[in-house]
């Protein structure tokens, strides 16, 4: 809890921003998400993903360097993040490039991260999307793993799925496994039930590598919410400025203005608690816990409240299928969810700043 | 651009100081010592870096700031009990930087830094709250003076201060923002009167002050005649990053209050109350590291509409945190030490017993721009929204219905 980490964004990180807002703007528009969700038959948005992970290189980010990637550059990561979570972007750059990725650290996987680092792999941590602490362990045996894990997101489509088991997490080729999607309440981050029946396993990593996994997602998962909920804070504050009644724009009446100038500020502090995960990621982790359940809760508040003003100060225009908004409704309110919920970091962060309910 | 001071720089500098003028002798010593002491750092530059040279500064950036002060502090060096200046720091130096002329800042910025002259602010009127620019003091031109008469109140300090910054009406023919000037106030001036102004905590640490037939020489006015609404401009976003923007570390302030309360006392948990002390800890920490992150940012500039959300975020945090501490506390928080009407010289928001702190947090969404003042300024100035339709903006102040 230094006050020495710099929270500050440097030049390089805010060009990596306007460049990947850049190309979102040309390759990611609500209508293409609209639609990729409106036919809801595939598992990501593959030519976009392509554009992220091989033409811009970001799939790398948190590779080691020895493995092909960037090393460990987690402001760069979070950025990336940020810019996916404004765009609701369908791809699984928080699932592959920075869960799994995560997990598998500087692992025996040598030849995985490289092919993960390139683009030319995806791969999926199975464990259920709202996961925060010990994950649950499949049963392996003989160099096979069985049983079944529900919620997975991002698995339907991910070349490789790490396995939590008994004695270590394994790798396992996503044609060996049975993948059932579920209609999701988030279709741009599709869930799937996944079963496994002795299904070829190669042990990649301890089973410890998934709460450090879990940390990393719960940090990266909050940049995504900050980028969502400033798109949704936009996004109003524009339609509010164009949009008349009763003689006036709808934006000068106070009862709106103050709503938002309260996101606003929620927003600045979410913002701030982001940036101090992030940097404390980045700067080692000396904070690590305490950090991450920090920006979860706070991402999670600013983008579920950001996404449900949007929603109402929209009108009926708001609630229609035909405008974005409820994109970013659903991606909020799933985030919530995925990797602990604000109450469950709640309660992990009383134990860890000794603020116990029951005495001790 | 002047200087680049880096930080080895100025750490020379302050070794170089400190060896010169012993610290800890002079923070034991007598009063002059202290002065001695406090005026010699103001003369080398140590007192505000991000100052021009001559005027207590170095040029530096404003980041290197908690440098020097962490340096004073760990040799033992007396403060200038910032405590009892803070308006003469927060709010009237930044103002004299900005729009005071060469003999204006060499003749009141050292002795404001020093705590030799304590400062007060006379702007809110009794029928000029929210709506500061309505203000009906009047300032008449007479020959090299001008002659005050009306009335101030919510006067923190000015039962102790030695000048005041002051905004008052010089044409009331014109619309309200465009009459005002800015000016310095010497409050030991004849027909300045100063009555205390008893809050619902019992304390006066508010004032009135009563103007009558009070003469300023005109060479005590900040800024041009007629701009008082731009020079407030100054204090007001200086204000606003002052309440509640200071560096501090994890838990203090209010919330390091309602945590000791939950560990002290088992016996008062319920799962109710955990919930709430947790969301509120929460806050509080988001709230902290977004003050770290706002003075990074500020750390080359001059504090924006930011500023604003760190007081309205201060102002509500505080009023929920000491609601949550009595409810925590039950019958013992119904206890308070005294409904004496004191007259503290320093405030401290987090003092006294839980009823204090209830009772005072109900001002900090009052003092220094009502929350729905700086929910206005984030909304338009921020974010752009459209103001609401107004009536008092293009009549002359005169004609304005009150």
């Amino acid at each position: 809890m230094s006050d020495v980490l710099d929270v500050l964004e440097s030049p390089d990180e805010q060009d990596l921003r306007s460049g990947v807002r850049d190309m979102l703007a040309a390759e990611c528009t609500g209508q293409s998400v609209l639609s990729f969700v409106s036919a809801g038959a595939d598992a990501y948005d593959a030519k976009l993903w392509r554009t992220v992970a091989t033409g811009m290189g970001l799939a790398g980010l948190l590779v080691p360097e020895a493995q092909g990637g960037a090393g460990a550059q987690h402001r760069a990561a979070a950025v990336v993040a940020e810019e996916l979570g404004r765009a609701v972007a369908p791809v699984p750059f928080l699932s592959s490039a920075v869960v799994a990725t995560t997990a598998l650290g500087s692992s025996a996987a040598h030849d995985l991260l490289g092919r993960l680092a390139s683009g030319e792999l995806t791969a999926a941590l199975a464990v259920p999307y709202g996961l925060w602490s010990a994950p649950p362990r499949l049963s392996s045996q003989y160099g096979a793993v069985t049983g079944t894990v529900r919620g997975v997101a991002d698995a339907l489509g991910a070349d490789v799925l790490l396995v939590p088991a008994d004695d270590g997490l394994y790798a396992v080729e996503g044609t060996a496994v049975r993948r059932a999607r579920i209609a999701s309440l988030d279709e741009t981050r599709p869930l799937c039930d996944l079963e496994f029946t002795s299904a070829p396993a190669r042990l990649v990593a301890p089973v410890a590598a998934v709460p450090s996994a879990l940390r990393v997602a719960a940090v990266m998962v909050a940049a995504e919410q900050v980028g969502l909920a400033s798109w949704c804070l936009d996004t109003t504050v524009a339609y509010l400025k164009e949009r008349y009644q009763f003689g006036r724009p709808v934006g000068s009446f106070q009862a709106l203005k103050h709503r938002l100038a309260d996101l606003w500020v929620e927003l600045t502090q979410a913002r701030a608690v982001v940036a101090y995960a992030v940097a404390d990621l980045a700067d080692g982790g000396d904070d690590g816990l305490i950090a991450a359940s920090l920006a979860k809760i706070v991402g999670s508040e600013v983008a579920v409240r950001a996404a449900e003003e949007c929603v109402q100060m929209h009108g009926g225009i708001g609630f229609t299928w035909e405008h974005p908004a409820h994109l970013y409704l659903k991606r909020a309110k799933a985030t919530s969810v995925a990797y602990g919920s604000p109450d469950r970091h709640r309660a992990r962060l009383a134990t860890l700043v000794d603020l116990p309910l029951e005495a001790s | 651009m002047a200087s680049v001071m880096t930080e080895a720089d100025l750490r020379a500098r302050i070794s170089a100081f400190l060896a010169e003028h012993e610290p800890a002798a002079a923070a034991t010593g007598s009063d002059s010592d202290r002065l001695a002491f406090l005026r010699a750092r103001f003369d080398a530059g140590l007192a505000w870096v991000h100052f021009p040279t001559g005027l207590g500064g170095l040029g530096a950036g404003r980041s290197l700031q908690p440098v020097v002060d962490d340096a004073f502090a760990s040799a033992g060096a007396p403060d200038n009990r910032p405590g009892r200046i803070g308006i003469g720091l927060g709010m009237a130096a930044p103002t004299i930087l900005v729009h005071g002329t060469d003999a204006q800042r060499s003749r009141f910025l050292r002795p404001l830094w020093t705590g030799e002259e304590v400062w007060c602010q006379l702007f809110s009127e009794p029928g000029a709250g929210s709506d500061l620019a309505g203000l009906g003091t009047r300032a008449r031109r007479d020959g090299d003076d001008w002659v005050l008469d009306g009335q101030k109140v919510w006067t923190s300090m000015a039962h102790v201060a030695r000048w005041a910054i002051l905004l008052a009406r010089t044409d009331p023919d014109v619309p309200k923002h465009a009459g005002l000037s800015y000016f310095v106030l010497d409050m030991t001036a004849p027909g300045v009167e100063v009555r205390p102004l008893r809050q619902l905590t019992g304390e006066a640490e508010f004032n009135e002050v009563y103007l009558t037939g009070v003469r300023i020489p005109d060479a005590h006015r900040l800024g041009e005649v007629g701009e008082g609404w731009k020079v407030a401009q100054t204090t007001l976003m200086n204000e606003r990053v002052s309440i509640g923007g200071g560096a501090m570390p994890r838990e203090g302030g209010m919330i390091g209050v309602l945590a000791s309360a939950w560990r002290s006392d088992p016996g008062v948990r319920t799962p109710g109350m955990h919930d709430t002390v947790m969301r509120l800890w929460v806050r509080a920490e988001a709230a902290r590291l977004t003050g770290m992150r706002v003075r990074q940012q500020l750390a080359a500039g001059a504090p924006g509409p930011d500023g604003s959300a760190v007081k309205l975020s201060f102002a509500t945090l505080n009023q929920q945190i000491s609601a949550a501490e009595l409810d925590l506390l039950g019958d013992e928080g119904l206890r308070r030490d005294s409904w004496a009407m004191g007259r503290p010289e320093e405030v401290d928001f987090t003092g006294r017993d839980a009823g204090y702190r209830y009772l005072r947090a109900r001002g900090n969404s009052i003092e220094g721009g009502t929350s729905e003042v700086l929910r206005n300024i984030i909304a338009e100035r921020v974010l752009g929204l459209p103001a609401e339709p107004r009536v008092d903006t293009r009549v002359a102040w005169k004609d304005l219905p009150r």
